[in-house]
């Protein structure tokens, strides 16, 4: 691990005005401390934020607030999140270990780097962390890989499971630099890789992920998380679908869709909801409409079975969160 | 005559542990590269305080390792993926290699040291002895510092909830089976 100063921010304001170039915060560690150690990460300056007031997990004005240092293990155990969005607390629960949920904060969940394995590995090219020098996944191995949003200059997937959550659920996050507050919905919050991979989010250099924001929607406790992935526990997402429908005498009024582990940022499935509103909530139907799920699909070697992984997830989310399995 | 890399270690701490960096041989496991300092962090290991100045790259787990001595706790991957080197931190499981000792300050640690009572092993220590939940024993420290508290958490209850639990402490002997039944004894009794 390279050296750097080590400082701990008592107050937002304190944190922004240690912010420089080259400077990183650091929340629950997990993503940053994992990628000093492998070199991948070289800030000179970590700037500590644990004490910082950005906590509590509360409904206000028609929202589910959650502050942007909850951890991971105390939003998914949270009888609010259990109550109005459980879409959340499932999504949580099938991520990392109950010991890295007990660490990582929410903020530093949504902002974590992607599982590629040339990402990780400082020999290897790669445009996200060195830009202009070479994809190797492109041509590489590719099985984890994402099929939707990817470029010829990056196809990493996005990690976050509780993000493809958020995203369904239409959630904003509250950001915060030297000049105020922004609010930006997730989905935009997220860039894709175009050419420039290397700029993953609309963060601007120190700004502070400050809260995550989820709108209540009454019919969303009819939802459900599936994720599919090579071991049953502690394993990223091969495919993850986030899915919540609305019925009324079993024809669908309204659905959420996103899906995770397929593309260069959690995924929402808009056509995909499109084709199912006043559509009969059978089996049927969700395959129909889980087709366009692929439309602009870009699958690789190793990972063209993701297309029929994912709109088999799909269909087995909706038969779920519907409930005419 | 050979020195052993514990004993190497030991020296290095008994003059430097509880003051800031002092001893050469130090130096050359913690100094930073440039001039960017020590950090002081006082925190409760076990119950005891304790003060130590520290590169801020050093992990809890090194610093609990190699400074403090307490070597129950396990360095397995290093990378937050095995689990062998739990920890509590204000009574939660975390990853000691995960965490910079730095951001200790103020906290109460608790290693598998201190987890029984004086000459009376915790339960859950009996537990994994009586039904052999261990095989060569290097992940055991983890395992059972995550064990621990999945004995208090009242919603795990069944096999499947119990292995979801303990799923962030991998044992590459494969002594799952019997690491259940020793979870299981303890919350029936």
């Amino acid at each position: 691990m390279r050296a750097f100063d080590y400082a701990a921010a008592a107050t937002v304001d304190d944190a922004l005005k240690l912010a420089r170039p080259g400077s990183a915060f650091l929340a629950g560690g997990t993503t940053l401390v994992d990628l000093m150690k492998l070199d991948v990460l070289t800030p000179d300056r970590v700037i500590d934020v644990n004490s910082l007031p950005l906590k509590g997990i509360r409904l206000h004005a028609g929202a589910l607030r959650i502050g942007a240092l909850e951890r991971m293990s105390d939003v998914a155990a949270h009888p609010v999140v259990t109550a109005v969005h459980p879409m959340i607390s499932r999504a949580l629960l099938l991520s990392a270990s109950w010991q890295l949920r007990n660490m990582a904060s929410i903020g530093g969940n949504l902002l974590q780097r992607t599982r590629c394995d040339y990402f990780r590995d400082v020999t290897s090219a790669c445009n996200k962390r060195r830009p202009g020098s070479g994809c190797p996944a492109l041509t590489g191995v590719n099985r984890g890989h994402a099929i939707l949003g990817t470029s010829d200059s990056c196809v990493a997937t996005h990690a976050s499971d509780v993000a493809v959550a958020f995203v369904a659920l239409e959630a904003q996050v509250v950001v915060r630099g030297k000049d105020g507050d922004r609010t930006i919905p997730l989905d935009d919050f997220y860039r894709l890789p175009g050419s420039t991979p290397e700029r993953e989010n609309a963060l601007a250099p120190g700004e502070l992920v400050a809260e995550v924001v989820v709108p209540t929607l009454p019919w969303a406790r009819h939802s459900t998380y599936l994720k599919i992935r090579d071991r049953q526990s502690y394993e990223f997402a091969l495919t993850s679908v986030a899915a919540a429908v609305d019925l009324k005498r079993g024809v669908v009024q309204d659905v959420r869709l996103a899906a995770g582990g397929v593309g260069t940022k959690p995924w929402r499935l808009r056509a995909v909801e499109e084709a199912l509103k006043g559509g009969v909530a059978m089996e049927r139907t969700f395959a129909d409409a889980a087709e366009s799920a692929v439309d602009g699909a870009r699958p690789l070697a190793h990972n063209a079975f993701k297309t029929s992984l994912l709109k088999r997830s799909i269909v087995r989310a909706l038969l779920d969160a519907a409930g005419v399995r | 005559m050979t020195t052993s890399r514990r004993q190497f270690f030991g020296r290095a701490a008994a003059v430097s542990a509880g003051v800031a960096l002092t001893s050469p041989l130090e130096e050359a496991v913690a100094a930073p590269e440039n001039d960017s300092g020590v950090v002081e962090v006082a925190f409760k290991v076990n119950g005891e305080r304790r003060k130590l100045g520290v590169d801020p790259r050093v992990t809890l787990l090194d610093a609990l390792r190699e400074r403090l001595q307490l070597t129950g706790t396990k360095k397995g991957c290093d990378r937050g993926q095995c689990g062998a080197c739990t920890v509590h931190v204000d009574d939660r499981r975390v990853l000691s290699c995960l965490t910079l000792a730095v951001t200790v300050q103020g906290k109460e640690v608790t290693t598998i040291e201190g987890i029984a009572d004086g000459g009376e092993l915790h339960s859950v220590q009996r537990a994994f002895i009586e039904n052999d939940g261990f095989q060569c024993g290097f992940c055991t420290s983890g395992q059972i510092m995550s064990a621990v508290k999945v004995v208090e958490e009242r919603e795990v209850r069944t096999d499947d909830q119990i292995r979801e639990a303990m799923s962030g402490n991998i044992c590459r002997c494969g002594a799952y089976p019997n690491i259940l039944a020793a979870i299981k004894q303890v919350k029936e009794s």
